[in-house]
């Protein structure tokens, strides 16, 4: 659906976005996600056609870009402060893009109200952007796009202004609209979270690149470099040693000891070094020592945080400056010190549980 | 404007000084157009009793009608001179960071506090300078550069809340460059642009300095009542002609204060 191939932008000496290439599919929801100034929303804004590319290419729907101005392209945007035209009601906001088709007026303001009906506020037609919440001027500027059935709709931080509760309401929203109207979204979003949970595939973006391009679950599970996997969600990192005799590949990581590979450690040869990521979940918390043919490691917890249902441990190890953070079950009506994990405790984790990164 | 119900906790002492401000500024102004009606030939009472013949009086005087044509064609052309002035100065100080915007600020500002009598006899001089004849045009470029600050700062807080993005928006709805500044950046702008005129034109109407010093044989209204001043059988048909400028005066002033008043209000709306 778009094609973004080799995509470079320079602001005079700033070079915001460099050599970018990915494809969107048809129909998928696709989030830019990175911190502010990772080039997200200008690598939005060109393919918006706001700002012309410095080299490379769009193309969308297999038309090559560069010479379509912004109000020719097949697509529309939500933006992040709305821009809800001001001197106009919400009727006319959303009907604005229809003049230009040549939509009689009356049936204008019938397709206006029906995206009122879609977008859950019917009757609001004659009120102004002054009379609305955060929260409506998202719709209203979601329903202005939607109504000229754009074939990509782009969304730059949509959800950014509202609070907490509104937000994880909104995104429910959008997910289920997307899902219905099958229109291909690229959402622009500094939240990991949102990002997550929204979109089908996510595009990382740090410093002006994309780092890896993948579905959430394949950020999360098979991050491709230590930045990655320390921006999506909470990792734990280990310096290690790789050994290896023949097919059979193990690493040692200093205080936590030998653990034997599964799969043969790719391009590893013996002694390199390689970093090593765990998920707090991906260990398990024992108050005894485990038997079995995990790996394990004695330790003492430092501090624990509470996350209803569940809890973050801090476990120190002699010989590792970090405390490690564990995934563990808080255990029911028990407080602080009466559930034994302030004694010494054990980890153990498996083999699966370990993300080998090279060292970057 | 919820503060002036003294109802809602507002001091007494606020509301007393509201009313003696309020006495003090329009009571001699009130008196005008209540001695306009008078028939006697003085300013003082008892009111001896009450005409139009003075108004009557005013449609009479020829040199009267060509002052107040003269005021406003000169209204005119200096509202819409500084207001085309103007707009793209407010725009640069609100959109670019220019270096030195204070010191320009400052200077575009100066008018607001030269005295208008130096600044006439100042003009006057360049002028003579220069070689050029007085004449109404001369009276308008001086009025323009009186009325300069004023219509940038009604025009300033037009653009300053005025957010681009919308512009943007239009385009990504499908309208060109010129479809989307008919349809969203007049409308937006517009409002600053029609109170500019209308300040631009009252302080143009009212205004005697510049009138004075750069006219050459063209009385402007100011100028032609002042000049009557000398007749006190003239002046109770000049307390009419001033409560007739009073009305027009207020009526421009408040559709002023309207248009950027409620503007400004959208504008801001729009950005938060």
């Amino acid at each position: 659906m778009i094609s973004i191939r080799n995509v470079s932008k320079r602001f005079g000496r700033v070079q915001a976005v460099t050599d970018v290439s990915l494809d969107v599919r048809e129909g998928e929801f696709f989030a830019l996600l990175g911190a502010s100034g990772s080039g997200k929303t200008t690598l939005l804004r060109m393919i918006a056609g706001f700002e012309p590319v410095t080299s490379g290419q769009i193309v969308i729907d297999g038309q090559r870009m560069e010479d379509v101005p912004p109000h020719r392209r097949p697509i529309n945007m939500v933006f992040q402060n709305y821009a809800i035209f001001p001197h106009l009601n919400v009727r006319e906001n959303i009907a604005y893009g229809l003049r230009r088709l040549g939509t009689p007026k009356d049936q204008q303001a019938r397709m206006a109200d029906e995206m009122l009906e879609m977008i859950s506020l019917p009757g609001y037609g004659e009120r102004r952007s002054n009379q609305l919440s955060g929260g409506q001027m998202q719709r209203v500027a979601l329903a202005r796009a939607l109504i000229l059935k754009p074939k990509v709709l782009l969304l730059d931080e949509p959800l950014g202004a509202l609070d907490k509760q509104l937000r994880e309401q909104m995104q429910l929203e959008l997910r289920s609209l997307q899902q219905r109207l099958g229109i291909t979204f690229i959402l622009v979003t500094h939240d990991q979270e949102e990002a997550l949970t929204l979109s089908d595939r996510i595009a990382v973006m740090a410093e002006g690149r994309v780092l890896q391009v993948d579905t959430p679950a394949g950020l999360y599970d098979n991050p491709q470099s230590r930045t990655i996997a320390g921006f999506i969600g909470n990792m734990n990192f280990f310096d290690a040693v790789v050994r290896r005799s023949g097919s059979a590949a193990a690493i040692e990581i200093e205080g936590l000891g030998r653990l034997d590979l599964n799969g043969p450690a790719a391009s590893c040869g013996d002694g390199d070094h390689a970093l090593v990521a765990v998920r707090p979940e991906g260990f398990v918390l024992h108050r005894a020592q485990p038997d079995g043919r995990a790996a394990r490691v004695q330790g003492r917890v430092t501090a624990r945080q509470y996350l209803g249902g569940r809890q973050m441990v801090y476990v120190s190890i002699d010989g590792k400056a970090a405390p490690v953070a564990v995934v563990a079950g808080a255990a029911r009506g028990s407080g602080a010190g009466e559930d034994g994990l302030d004694g010494p405790v054990w980890l153990s984790w498996l083999p699966e549980s370990i993300i080998l990164l090279d060292r970057d | 404007m919820s503060g002036m119900t003294p109802s809602t906790g507002t001091p007494r002492s606020l509301v007393a000084y509201a009313v003696v401000f309020s006495v003090f500024l329009y009571l001699p102004v009130l008196l005008i157009p209540l001695f306009s009606f008078n028939t006697g030939y003085y300013v003082k009472f008892p009111i001896e009793g009450l005409t139009l013949d003075w108004y009557l009086d005013l449609a009479e005087r020829a040199p009267l009608k060509a002052a107040f044509v003269n005021s406003l064609q000169l209204g005119a052309v200096v509202s819409v001179l500084s207001t085309i002035l103007a707009v793209p100065a407010a725009m640069a100080i609100s959109r670019y960071r220019l270096p030195g915007i204070r010191l320009i600020l400052g200077f575009m500002m100066l008018p607001f506090v030269v005295p208008s009598l130096i600044f006439g006899v100042a003009l006057l001089a360049l002028v003579n300078c220069v070689d050029i004849t007085l004449s109404l045009a001369t009276v308008a470029a001086g009025q323009t550069v009186i009325c300069l600050p004023y219509a940038i700062s009604t025009l300033l807080p037009r653009f300053d809340l005025y957010d681009r993005s919308i512009e943007e928006a239009s385009a990504d709805l499908g309208e060109n460059a010129l479809w989307t500044f008919w349809r969203i950046t007049l409308p937006t702008i517009g409002p600053g642009i029609l109170a500019s005129l209308l300040m631009s034109f009252t302080i143009s109407f009212d205004e005697f300095y510049m009138a004075f010093f750069l006219s050459g044989t063209d009385a402007t209204l100011p100028i032609y009542i002042w000049t009557q001043l000398r007749f006190p059988q003239d002046f109770p048909s000049l307390l009419a002609l001033a409560s007739l400028i009073l009305v027009f005066s207020f009526a421009m002033v408040l559709a002023s204060l309207k248009i950027s008043g409620l503007g400004a209000s959208i504008g801001k709306r729009a950005t938060t």
